[in-house]
């Protein structure tokens, strides 16, 4: 260590070393985490049920959507991405999934909640299969951390149905 | 700069820092980002804020640059005495002698 600047380098490269290794290290201390999300979904109503000019189904629901993802929020977590997707199958797709609302959840305090809204982003059938259709409504959450790898999972809730006429 | 000829070297290298204060240097400069590193971590982990174990990390790296970076005295305490130029030139270096291999190959 010759040098005010050899000095300097061999810092500031050890001290970016170690930095590297705490945020692995953050990172790793997340599966001592107890995870236990819950969710529930209810369709309150169906506003509309109509077939578009093109050919294809769409229909508009009002949700009430109540879920508990605190214990998902860990010290090394910025955000929560959660979505709900309604999910069903027909002859031509063996697995439709649709958005129907999302949300960013930015910390612990805002993870538990309950809302009723219509669907956020539109419900449109690829062809007119869904008459009659069961499917089942999917709470989905991408868990995104400060370091380290995002963390998928979700929460099924099956038994809906599409009546089987147009409204 | 330390390879250099004595009467060459710099005025200002030599009092910097000696061998022994840059080996110390050194080791204290990774032992103290080690415990920068740890403390930081244990704090960081206990109160559950990823934003104090990165400013406890920082100050601990900007603690570490104050101490063993600048030339303290504390790492000049045994400067080496290089020889005066003029002694050096009372006493020449010795002629090495240059045995040739060829004339101990043929004695065999």
């Amino acid at each position: 260590m010759h040098s005010f600047g050899y000095r300097a380098n061999a810092l500031l490269t050890f001290a970016v070393t170690i930095l590297a290794f705490i945020c692995a290290i953050a990172s790793f201390s997340d599966n001592f985490s107890n995870q236990n999300p819950s969710a529930q979904i209810q369709i309150l109503n169906i506003n509309w049920f109509q077939k578009q000019p093109h050919g294809n189904d769409e229909v508009s629901l009002t949700l009430n959507i109540t879920a508990d993802l605190q214990s998902l929020f860990t010290w090394n977590t910025k955000q929560v991405f959660a979505f709900v997707a309604a999910e069903y199958e027909t002859s031509e797709n063996a697995l439709n999934q649709v958005s129907l609302w999302d949300a960013i959840i930015p910390e612990k305090e805002h993870a538990k909640f309950w809302i009723q809204i219509s669907n956020k982003y539109r419900f449109i059938d690829q062809g007119h299969n869904l008459r009659g259709k069961d499917f089942n409504l999917t709470l989905h959450w991408h868990v995104m951390p400060k370091t380290g790898k995002m963390l998928a999972d979700k929460i099924v809730m099956s038994g809906y149905r599409l009546p089987n006429a147009y409204r | 700069m330390c390879f250099l000829a004595p009467s060459q070297r710099s005025r200002s290298s030599s009092t910097d820092m000696d061998w022994q204060g840059q080996k110390l240097a050194e080791q204290l400069m990774q032992i103290l980002l080690l415990i920068a590193a740890v403390v930081a971590f244990v704090v960081g982990y206990a109160t559950a804020s990823f934003r104090t174990m990165m400013l406890i990390y920082a100050g601990g790296v900007v603690v570490t640059t104050l101490i063993t970076i600048p030339n303290w005295p504390c790492f000049n305490r045994h400067p080496l005495k290089w020889l005066d130029p003029s002694e050096a030139e009372k006493h020449p270096k010795p002629q090495v002698v240059v045995v040739s291999s060829k004339k101990k190959s043929s004695k065999k």
